[in-house]
């Protein structure tokens, strides 16, 4: 008897009870819709953590100014001015791990258009900024050094500012705006960036040269930064290293006596990120391991049921027997009919398993990834179930002998 | 003894069941031979034997001790695989509940054992068709066991015992399940493959059955008691046979 016979034979004996097989399929239909649909949101969770992620952009370090402590009252990180100008530029030049440095400088500033007006957070800063925030503009070109040595008066402008004072589709590249009644001409629009995983508006901003910043903002070059430094390292696996030389070079040029602590400070953005990623991934790990035991659960029903169909039909298996089918065949037989049930129950299930992880997606609004492999590996894993729990009664079938078999009442 | 050796041979053989911690004897040294062509009825009580003789000359049973030879081959030592390909090739069994697989149709049933020989769809449907045209049940291919009567059900069975040409048909009370009309229909119909040259082999308790058979095997306790060759009587209810085939 061929395969595709047998499978026909499966076939029919399946349908002959046919509310015993959908239940019994449906464990396994359940199993590796669970499968898929927990993987996608695991994934979709995890995809969703990588793009705040690289939104704040990767390989980041900021450092901060020390803290203030004079008379008993500690201020926070920043309150008291320690980094200078100058050891920004060391920053630059001296360590091997930075690719960039960039000052952030701002105040909260009132911009205004021909007929519109908008509170926002100014920056100023350097063209490296937008490079180590992986920033790119939607619109005009970015202003450069040469906006830096002059301390031109131009502005790049978040969305969320465009919006407010232009109208949501309109392109201000050009235009004026006055910030605190000084003219500054928009040189370009930066891309939408949408929220931080905190919900703070990325693109309720605008950036100016940091040396306009100095001279018309906070009127008067000085030697401390008052703001915060962005560094963007080499790569990723570089971050920490950066971190270290940077707080080396430091200490040296602060004089920072060895057992003191740091006049300064360094947050690492990689590691919140990695944190949050590892979180992700955890969760996702729970959940397949949940969808797993339900397919588990699901095999053992295939077992329980063709135990049940073995000993049903002890004497149609001596009777077959006694016309001549070997015990491979018998055991062929129930092996394909266990193997039939469950890769059906796996195909229904897939086809479930995809709707159910487009249902959470629309109805929750949460970010679901169904990945093709998964499928693919779901549907062949439940046919495995199959096999793996088709083969005790299976042989348990096979192994019957006929007298017995044909007395079976 | 004639120069070919006799189709079924037995020699000294026994069979004891293990039940629990005691040991029950079913047989207890048969000897006995079948040639070609013999039509047999193997007769005694309930208990007496005859049913595990059948399954050992059915190749379902081993003997415990003694040899059995089936066309000149000893058979106690095959594996399951050799014996399931005897009992698809050589041997043809009909039963007394005649045992077809229920919504299934009477070809397909008849196909099983040419399923299992092998055989092309084509060839199968073609040789099944012709064997269910020999009992009479042409018309009745594509009927369910339970819409047929019991007499039709046996003759059903017996296309399937005989579809695959066997040398031997058994019948383990193939009449026990049918009225007596119906029996002597499926009594000619054995006789009439008995004269084609088929070997058949009876278990029956009824006398009447038995005297069909051109010879007589009388078990008891485990021995043959009595084995005597006698003129059949020939079953002759042709015309009613036909009349239920064209019912």
């Amino acid at each position: 008897m061929n395969v595709l016979e047998t499978f026909l034979v499966a076939l029919r004996a399946l349908l002959r009870n046919k509310t015993r097989s959908f239940l019994t399929a449906l464990g396994i239909i359940i199993g590796v819709a669970a499968v898929i649909a927990m993987v996608a949101m695991g994934e979709g969770s995890q995809a969703s953590v990588q793009e705040a992620i690289a939104s704040m952009g990767t390989n980041i370090l900021i450092v901060l100014s020390g803290s203030s402590g004079a008379g008993g009252a500690r201020g926070g990180f920043g309150s008291q001015p320690t980094l200078t100008w100058e050891d920004l530029k060391a920053m630059q030049t001296e360590v091997p791990t930075v690719r960039y440095a960039a000052p952030s400088v701002g105040a909260n500033v009132q911009i205004m258009s021909e007929d519109q007006n908008w509170s926002t957070r100014i920056t100023g800063t350097t063209p490296e900024y937008f490079e180590i925030r992986n920033w790119p503009m939607s619109s005009g070109t970015r202003f450069t050094q040469s906006d830096i040595d002059g301390a031109t008066k131009v502005v790049i402008l978040g969305q969320t500012v465009v919006d407010k004072l232009f109208g949501p589709n309109a392109d201000p590249v050009g235009q004026m705006v006055r910030i605190r009644n000084v003219p500054f001409q928009i040189t370009a629009v930066a891309a939408r960036k949408g929220q931080s995983p905190v919900g703070q508006d990325y693109d309720d901003t605008a950036f100016i040269p940091v040396s306009t910043f100095e001279t018309k903002i906070s009127k008067g070059l000085g030697k401390f930064v008052n703001g915060i430094v962005f560094v963007g390292a080499t790569s990723a696996a570089t971050t920490p290293r950066a971190q270290t030389d940077i707080t080396n070079l430091l200490r040296d040029r602060h004089h920072v006596l060895p057992g003191m602590d740091d006049d300064f400070n360094i947050r690492n953005l990689s590691e919140i990120a990695s944190t949050q990623e590892e979180a992700a991934r955890t969760g996702a790990k729970l959940l397949l391991g949940i969808a797993v035991v339900s397919l588990l659960v699901g095999g053992i029903g295939v077992m329980n049921i063709m135990l049940v169909s073995v000993t049903e039909r002890t004497r149609e298996i001596g009777v077959r027997m006694a016309i001549g089918a070997r015990p491979y065949d018998i055991m062929t037989q129930f092996l394909i009919e266990a193997l039939t049930l469950s890769a059906i129950g796996g195909l229904i299930g897939m086809g479930f398993g995809v709707l159910v992880a487009r249902w959470l997606a629309t109805t929750f609004g949460w970010q679901t990834l169904i990945r093709s492999d998964i499928i693919v590996i779901a549907v062949a894993v439940s046919a495995g179930v199959g096999i793996l729990f088709g083969l005790y009664p299976a042989r348990k079938a096979s192994l019957l002998d006929p007298i017995d078999a044909l007395r079976y009442e | 003894m004639t120069a070919a050796a006799p189709l079924i041979d037995l020699q000294d053989v026994s069979k004891v069941y293990q039940m629990g911690d005691v040991k029950v004897p079913a047989l207890r040294g048969v000897t006995l031979s079948v040639s070609q062509g013999e039509f047999v009825a193997i007769m005694g009580a309930s208990g007496s034997g005859k049913s595990t003789l059948m399954n050992i000359i059915g190749c379902l049973d081993r003997p415990t001790t003694g040899r059995y030879s089936l066309q000149g081959q000893e058979v106690s030592n095959l594996t399951r695989d050799q014996l399931a390909k005897l009992r698809n090739r050589t041997l043809g069994f009909v039963f007394q509940s005649f045992n077809l697989l229920s919504r299934t149709t009477a070809l397909e049933n008849v196909e099983l054992p040419l399923v299992y020989a092998g055989l092309s769809r084509r060839e199968r449907a073609r040789r099944a068709t012709e064997a269910l045209n020999r009992v009479g049940l042409g018309d009745r291919i594509d009927h369910h066991p339970n819409q047929l009567s019991g007499g039709q059900q046996q003759r059903v069975a017996i296309a399937r015992a005989l579809v695959n040409d066997p040398r031997i048909i058994l019948g383990d009370e193939p009449t026990g399940n049918l009225d007596s009309r119906t029996s002597v229909e499926v009594m000619a119909l054995l006789q009439e493959l008995g004269r084609s040259g088929i070997t058949v082999l009876l278990v029956t308790h009824e006398a009447d059955i038995a005297g069909y058979a051109s010879r007589v095997i009388m078990v008891k306790d485990g021995l043959v008691q009595l084995d005597r060759r006698q003129q059949p009587r020939p079953a002759t209810t042709a015309p009613a046979a036909q009349e239920e085939v064209s019912a």
